[in-house]
């Protein structure tokens, strides 16, 4: 056997992949947990009872709890008239539908900066209404909607244009109304892809850091979502608390992979 | 609907971003190009961003392949934990990045016998731009190589070819157009990429300043027609690098058929 058979090789391979999962992937996760615990369990359940922890987890679920749902409703509708309708321009509404993804986030933070601030656009507008959009929670929400906007729709076009609309016309044909077709046929054929796509947004909407930063003017307690409070306990040297709030995060992403392995085993089933 | 609420969301929005430039007008544009931060920052983002890619476009062919075409223990765990970065908050990724490159963390104490610095420097804000972009190379060769037919291979290695001629003139000239998005995908997110950076590069102005930082200190001291223009040229750039790479890839597609 000599020296470059595809079995050598192939160990190489496997191991070089085994070294850099560990040092790229999971290295990261330890390294949170290990100094999040860092003064023991006791300081770890100290650091999640800070006050200002607890208000910006809270103000993390608020917005998700806004964005998502209406990307979601979004995502389904675009879906939709895209796979089941004929009509010019769908291309570019494609491509629209994915330039949140190409933009950096701090670009989007600052696009609505330069339209809802005091300078901006309806700057004056909102002033005259008393309406604050930018370094308060609505602008969070807004930067959050803009950057998430594609995750749904993403998942849902691909998967909707390879079932076809047959099943529906027949279900039409049947005698249903639309709302019955829309409950009993469509929502069912892509439940697991709807889900799969609300979880990536859900996770992306939580852990939204540039736009959000940009728009958020860091006011602790009030403004602050869970990713800038971490910058700023990082940034006091409190790394105890710092990665204590991280590694809430770590939950959610890695519940986030697992829900995703159970749902695409799922969607292989049918 | 879809197209109210996307005009509502993303073209008014982008649109917006152009109109303010034209206030800014072409001499606020040049005005970018005139300051010599904003030059540093400039060359900065587009140096890291190129050897990321370059680093992104290898490791993540090595992943794709391996994932693809063995079977070993844990092949299923790494194939799930490749989409970490994809759902690991920016910050936290930062923040745990630093403390493990530091020149007291787990593999910058390893380095600092050496007197390599890692954390703060060009170093980590590419080992920050590898954690975030690599997932981009390996979800997109995936596919392909899965549907890659194997007799295609076993033909090649019957008439005589070896593995290395096997892989050049037939796999790879498959797969570049995959490989290419990937890396085009990975190169955008990385020029753009913000969270994860902001924590390793130390932000020293002019040495490890990127440019999405640079918007965020425009701002901060109220420059906004600066850190408009900053904006607009990172998105030109980065819209054009995407078009390039999109003709690229026709273009090799094309020649396959």
């Amino acid at each position: 056997m000599n020296r470059y058979s595809p079995n050598f090789t192939k160990w190489i391979f496997i191991g070089l992949v085994y070294f850099f999962a560990f040092i790229i992937l999971i290295l990261p996760i330890l390294i949170v947990f290990q100094e999040a615990f860092a003064k023991g369990i006791s300081g770890y359940l100290e650091s999640l009872q800070e006050p200002d922890t607890i208000s910006a987890f809270l103000l993390t679920l608020k917005v998700a709890a806004i964005a998502v749902p209406i990307n979601t409703l979004f995502g389904f509708v675009a879906a939709f008239t895209i796979t089941r309708f004929q009509f010019p321009g769908k291309n570019f509404i494609l491509t629209i539908i994915d330039s949140p993804f190409a933009v950096s986030p701090v670009i989007a933070g600052l696009i609505f900066l330069l339209i809802f601030g005091r300078q901006g656009w309806m700057g004056s507008f909102m002033e005259q209404w008393d309406i604050k959009v930018v370094f308060n929670t609505p602008g969070l929400i807004i930067a959050t909607m803009f950057i998430t906007l594609p995750f749904v729709a993403r998942e849902l076009i691909p998967l909707m244009q390879s079932q076809g609309k047959e099943e529906e016309e027949a279900g039409i044909l049947l005698g249903a109304s639309f709302f019955q077709t829309l409950k009993k046929i469509i929502i069912p054929n892509v439940k697991w892809g709807l889900l799969y796509g609300i979880i990536l947004c859900n996770a992306r909407a939580m852990g939204e850091f540039g736009a959000v930063s940009v728009l958020s003017g860091h006011i602790r307690g009030q403004t602050n979502t869970l990713p800038l409070q971490i910058e700023v306990l990082y940034n006091e040297y409190n790394s105890v608390q710092a990665f204590t709030a991280a590694s809430l995060l770590v939950f959610l992403s890695l519940l986030t992979l697992v829900v995703k392995i159970i749902l695409e085993k799922n969607i292989h089933r049918k | 609907m879809t197209v109210f609420y996307l005009s509502l969301m993303v073209v008014i929005p982008l649109v917006g971003l152009f109109f303010s430039t034209a206030k800014i007008g072409w001499e606020g544009i040049l005005g970018v190009f005139r300051e010599d931060r904003i030059r540093a920052a400039l060359f900065l983002s587009f140096y890291v961003g190129s050897i990321s890619a370059i680093i992104n476009m290898f490791v993540g062919f090595l992943f794709a392949w391996v994932l693809v075409r063995y079977d070993f223990f844990g092949r299923k765990i790494i194939d799930t934990l490749v989409d970490l970065p994809f759902t690991l908050p920016t910050a936290v990724a930062g923040i745990a990045l630093t403390t493990i490159y530091s020149q007291k963390g787990w593999i910058g104490k390893l380095f600092a016998p050496y007197d390599i610095k890692i954390a703060y420097t060009p170093i980590g804000i590419i080992i920050a731009l590898v954690f975030i972009g690599f997932p981009f190379v390996v979800r997109a060769v995936q596919p392909v190589l899965e549907d890659l037919p194997k007799e295609l291979e076993e033909g090649a290695k019957c008439l005589g070819a070896s593995p290395f001629t096997t892989f050049w003139r037939v796999i790879f000239p498959e797969l570049w157009p995959s490989i290419l998005s990937g890396t085009g995908m990975a190169f955008a997110r990385g020029i753009g990429e913000y969270g994860s950076v902001v924590f390793i590069s130390g932000n020293i102005p002019g040495k490890t300043e990127i440019l999405p930082l640079l918007i965020i200190t425009k701002l901060e001291q109220y420059e906004y027609s600066k850190a408009t223009g900053i904006a607009v040229v990172m998105l030109i750039i980065s819209f054009s690098i995407m078009f390039l790479i999109n003709l690229a890839q026709n273009r090799a597609s094309r020649r396959l058929t």
